[in-house]
């Protein structure tokens, strides 16, 4: 009990460190808004003219304080400076695709992660177990988008197994549409995961009990694939917790490869068109998710496993 | 002493990317501005090893010339982060306290953040290009360093000998400075090997995104997304200066790896 207290009160000033740092970053930064959206032809009086409908001109502590009102009565994030749709309808439009994405993407990294790391750990200082130590330095010197082309290259273009591009229509397609984009995500957070992860392995085969089950006669598949697996399980959700900040970040560059209209999509288009209102909502939201499936992960890792309560 | 095959191969390939990026301008077969309407989009030969684009300028040339660029703003990018982070750790994880608690909730909130949704934020702010990358990495790239060396910090100030040298009359600064920071520069410089690469991909991201290094001056990103039309039929262009950013990182990655022990950090 006191550690469900101490985990969710642990939350509460990194939603506070969020909002005043979604707030305060994007005008603290040399530059003033209403310039920066209007660019440099922009005459004096025009400039105006938006400080004050974007509430610029008040004090900070007052534009804070609207802000913040805004946020919590409704989660109101103001309205597209471009479109004039409130920003909190345009993130609900297209989160429900990055969120496809990032479930497949999540699938993926699990199906690859977890044999390798297995086969590693089995075979330690194997040929797997080799591979598997070198992947990180390879993997991190990848650009996501860059592994997302050599994709299209080979299965989109070359193979033809799976669309270039967007998102199909007709039965199964739009699942095959986020096959390689999901992969490409995948592929990116791999490597680090499964390098934490076959030390995990590692230690829970060395552990006492295993070596008590194989002493005892239980095949060796039935060691790995009860004992040894369901104990690395829960550390395995934690790391992948902890990573949630990058597959999302990760998942929306990755939308820009594939032409999907998602969250990755509305940010960049916003971004080019200076729709500031529409970058701080999404970078509000964004955090917040984070934030959320960062303390599910811990909740629920704390309830598998008390011994990993912080 | 043994040398790490790891520390080899990784200070080989980055001498060899820095030579590059230092001598490469001087000698490149072509000049990377050149434009030659008639003569684009060619396939690799011996004239042109990359090919050109679709502006007609000579490809490995341009991926040659973007060394300099992408590896000095990495650089440049990972100047400041490194002083700051290893100070703010250093400091936090010694005095503890409210400032401790203090510095690992900024901490706490900035991780919290999609590393590239802060990183583009921060850009949109400050501006695209090379100084709004350099704000972008002031404000989150001391995290990591922040992290690392705090915790190193916290656990040898809790072994005797920091009492030791206080209470022989040393001292705050200089137990931080002249005892402390030795023990922990190590870590910090392995992790900045890290940092670089990270910071040369992101670079080379936003470049993609078109919020990176601005045409027409020559970035790895920036002749990925050009190329990217041609993918289907032309291959070569967006993927070969993919290969330029691979390289360095690997090199940066084996280094960082090979540091680590040599200094026996693992």
């Amino acid at each position: 009990m006191r550690w469900l207290v101490r985990t969710l009160a642990s939350v509460v000033p990194v939603v506070v460190g969020v909002v005043l740092g979604v707030f305060f970053l994007l005008r603290i930064v040399p530059g003033d808004p209403a310039q920066m959206i209007l660019g440099d032809q922009a005459t004096t009086a025009s400039i105006e003219e938006l400080r004050s409908r974007l509430g610029l001109d008040l004090p900070l502590s007052q534009q804070f304080a609207a802000f913040l009102a805004g946020i919590v009565s409704n989660g109101d994030l103001g309205r597209s400076l471009v479109t004039d749709q409130p920003v909190s309808a345009l993130i609900g439009e297209r989160v429900g695709i990055t969120l496809a994405l990032v479930a497949l993407a999540l699938v993926f990294t699990v199906l690859l992660a977890v044999p390798l790391a297995l086969a590693a750990a089995v075979n330690r200082d194997g040929p797997v177990d080799h591979v598997v130590r070198a992947l990180p330095a390879v993997g991190m010197a990848m650009p996501a988008f860059w592994i997302g082309l050599l994709l299209v290259l080979v299965f989109g273009l070359g193979l033809r197994w799976f669309p270039v591009g967007g998102i199909g229509s007709g039965p199964g397609e739009p699942l095959r549409s986020l096959v390689l984009p999901a992969l490409t995500v995948a592929l990116g957070m791999s490597p680090p995961l499964v390098r934490s992860l076959r030390e995990q392995l590692v230690e829970v085969l060395d552990a006492d009990f295993v070596a008590t089950a194989r002493a005892a006669g239980l095949p060796a598949r039935r060691v790995l694939g009860v004992h040894v697996l369901r104990n690395a399980a829960v550390p395995t959700l934690a790391l992948l917790g902890v990573n949630v900040a990058y597959l999302i970040g990760g998942t929306l560059v990755v939308e820009k490869v594939f032409a999907i209209n998602g969250m990755g999509a509305l940010l960049f288009s916003a971004v080019s068109t200076r729709d500031f209102p529409v970058v701080q909502g999404i970078a509000l939201f964004c955090a917040l998710a984070v934030v959320v499936v960062s303390l599910a992960t811990d909740l629920l890792v704390g309830v598998l496993d008390p011994r990993l309560r912080r | 002493m043994r040398r790490p095959p790891a520390l080899v191969a990784g200070a080989v390939m980055v001498g060899i990317v820095v030579a590059v990026a230092l001598l490469g301008p001087l000698v490149v077969p072509h000049d990377p501005f050149l434009q030659d309407l008639s003569g684009g989009l060619q396939p690799p030969s011996a004239t042109h090893w990359f090919g050109t684009d679709q502006l007609g300028r000579d490809i490995f040339s341009r991926v040659v010339v973007a060394t300099r660029t992408d590896l000095r703003i990495a650089v440049l990018a990972a100047t400041a982060p490194f002083v700051v982070g290893v100070g703010v750790g250093l400091v936090s994880g010694y005095a503890g306290g409210y400032l401790d608690w203090l510095v690992s909730r900024v901490v706490d909130t900035v991780i919290a953040f999609p590393f590239y949704v802060l990183v583009i934020a921060i850009v949109f702010a400050a501006g695209t290009g090379e100084r709004g990358i350099l704000i972008a990495y002031a404000i989150v790239g001391w995290i990591p360093y922040a992290r690392v060396i705090r915790a190193r910090t916290r656990a040898l100030t809790r072994q005797g000998w920091v009492d030791a040298a206080r209470g022989g009359g040393l001292s705050h600064p200089r137990v931080l400075v002249v005892h402390l920071l030795p023990n922990v520069i190590g870590q910090a410089v392995v992790l900045l090997m890290t940092e670089i690469l990270l910071i040369m991909v992101a670079v080379v991201t936003l470049g993609y995104l078109g919020l990176g290094v601005q045409p027409p001056t020559p970035d790895w990103g920036t002749m990925i997304s050009d190329g990217q039309p041609f993918l289907a039929t032309m291959w070569w262009i967006p993927t070969l200066p993919g290969l330029a950013v691979v390289f360095t990182g690997i090199g940066l990655s084996l280094l960082g790896d090979g540091l680590a022990d040599r200094w026996r950090l693992r």
